[in-house]
């Protein structure tokens, strides 16, 4: 089992998801946040004053897959989430040591 | 429509040979009477638009400030309008209107105490002034500007000002020098003797507020962190749709402010005046708020919302020294001009790092400068030599007296909150209250 970790830019998420669906994966966590990289934030004016926005926001997706799954879920992010532009966002792929469903106590991949 | 306005003024001058607009051979002299009860209609519907104009400001100035400090703007406004209704009455309209009576000839009225109305029922040979218009009338659109001129200072001061400084600071303001430097035009006082000509007053009114304001921001100092190592620092306003609102409430009472100036609506010429004032307002407004649009798009890249607002108010402020010459386009004109000054204005205060919150400074005084210069460009009988007179005089005059005040209350009882209050807010730290509590 892997968690992937993908921060992407906020208005691709529906685009996401519906790739993450056509690949199987059967759910997922979503939550907002604020971030820079490489983009390093950009900067706005206010009544004539230049301010720099550091922390840009993005949304944060999290599947846990099995080991199967993982290939043709990180490209779905990868080709749904792309836009070619600076700031399209990242993917991470980590082990997952365990999983529990907790209404029926099954484990590892009959859990995800 | 137009002929049943017609018939209805017919009836009411009860001139039965006026039957159709084509037919009118000689106009119709309206009775005494009547005169005088549209003269008093015009000062009630002026006076309370410009009442509502209160409201604008308190929307604009709450929108434009953070949410920690929300319930104290809107507590300042109702707090500044009610001491303001307080002095004109015990001493401000007596100061402002001397009629003919002064302690110094053209300087100080010599009329001092409260202000009175006519008695209840008066009859048309028992009124104050017959061929004008009721005293309550008058007073109550007066009372109006005043209170007007103090709505200006709050917002520019906001954030970290204490409340009751602040009110103190508005009781002279409301119950001295706006009465005093306006009884100098106004009043037949001896800027009105140098042929000085403001209509609704750009000078008399906003610049004095932005006067004030600026002697007070400066003397109050800047929010802690506006200004960071020789960089200015935004502070965001907290809610765009009231502030947007209250620019629009404003702009309503705008049509009050001018349009209610024309101090009479007894003849076919005035009203007629009337509509030329409210149509030239509008148009000013128009020209202001899209040169902002414009400006800031160009400069920034983006348009700038606070300033299109401020732009807005900067070309009603620019056409209320003569709503009435122009035409439909200089005004728009002359309101642009305004708005493009305060697009420049804002960030030449931060510059100077003087902190206006709401840009009241180069609305109200830079725009209001503007506007009483460009009279000469319409008005015929008005002079740049009497126009610069009058901006320089009441200016000075305004400077001085706010000052001393300020630095008065700065002495006896400081005007600043703590740092610590300013840092966690005003509303929870002077008044216990937070704005935006509902969600709790």
């Amino acid at each position: 089992m892997k968690l992937i970790i993908a921060t992407i830019k906020p208005f691709k998420l529906e685009e996401v998801r519906e790739a993450l669906t056509s690949a199987g994966v059967t759910g997922m966590m979503v939550t907002e946040v604020k971030g820079y990289g490489a983009q390093s934030g950009h900067t706005e004016i206010y009544r004539g004053a230049e301010y720099s926005v550091n922390f840009v926001p993005k949304v944060r997706i999290e599947v846990v897959v099995s080991d199967d799954v993982v290939e043709a879920a990180t490209s779905a992010i990868e080709t749904a989430a792309k836009t070619g532009k600076i700031g399209d966002g990242k993917i991470f792929v980590v082990p997952v040591e365990q999983a529990i469903r907790v209404r029926t106590g099954e484990t590892g991949d009959d859990a995800v | 429509m137009k002929l049943r306005t017609l018939a209805l003024t017919a009836a009411l001058v009860a001139l039965p040979s006026l039957g159709f607009a084509q037919d009118a051979e000689v106009p119709a002299a309206v009775p005494t009477d009547v005169v005088w009860i549209f003269n008093t209609l015009l000062f009630l519907i002026g006076g309370f638009l410009v009442f509502f104009m209160a409201a604008g400001f308190m929307l604009l100035e709450t929108g434009l400030v953070r949410s920690k400090n929300a319930t104290m703007q809107l507590t300042k406004n109702f707090g500044l309008f009610s001491v303001a209704a307080i002095m004109y009455f015990l001493i401000g309209y007596n100061i402002m209107y001397p009629l003919g009576t002064w302690a110094i000839e053209g300087y100080v009225s010599g009329l001092f105490g409260i202000a009175r109305l006519e008695a209840v029922g008066v009859a048309a040979d028992a009124v104050d002034d017959y061929a004008y218009a009721s005293t309550g009338s008058d007073y109550f659109f007066q009372l109006m500007f005043c209170a007007a001129t103090a709505s200006i200072v709050s917002g520019a001061l906001a954030e970290r000002i204490k409340l009751w400084p602040f009110l103190i600071f508005t009781a002279v303001l409301t119950g001295v020098i706006y009465p005093l430097t306006a009884s100098w035009t106004w009043g037949g006082g001896f800027v009105a003797g140098a042929g000085f000509s403001d209509f609704a007053g750009s000078t008399i009114v906003h610049s004095v507020g932005g006067w004030a304001a600026l002697v007070g921001a400066i003397i109050l100092g800047p929010r802690l962190g506006k200004y960071k190592d020789g960089q200015v620092v935004p502070i965001m306003g907290s809610n765009l749709p009231l502030a947007a609102l209250g620019t629009f409430i404003l702009w309503l009472g705008w049509f009050g402010f001018n349009g209610g100036s024309q101090l009479a609506m007894g003849s076919i010429g005035d009203i007629a005046d009337v509509s030329r004032i409210f149509s030239n307002t509008n148009a000013a407004a128009a020209g202001g708020a899209f040169a902002a649009l414009l400006l800031t798009s160009i400069l920034y890249g983006k348009a700038d919302l606070t300033m299109v607002l401020n732009g807005c108010l900067a070309g009603l402020v620019s056409i209320t020294a003569e709503p009435l010459a122009p035409g439909l386009g200089a005004s728009t004109l002359i309101g642009a001009v305004g708005g493009v000054i305060v697009v420049f204005g804002v960030p030449l205060l931060d510059k100077l790092k003087i902190d206006d919150v709401v840009g009241a400074v180069p609305v109200h005084l830079f725009a209001g400068v503007w506007g009483t210069i460009a009279v000469v460009f319409t008005n015929g009988d008005a002079s740049i030599g009497a126009q610069l007179f009058g901006i320089a005089v009441i200016g000075l005059a305004t400077i001085v007296m706010s000052a001393i005040v300020w630095f008065i209350l700065k002495v006896a009882m400081g005007i600043r909150v703590s740092e610590e209050d300013e840092i966690t807010g005003l509303d929870t730290t002077e008044l216990g209250m937070e704005a935006y509590d509902l969600a709790k």
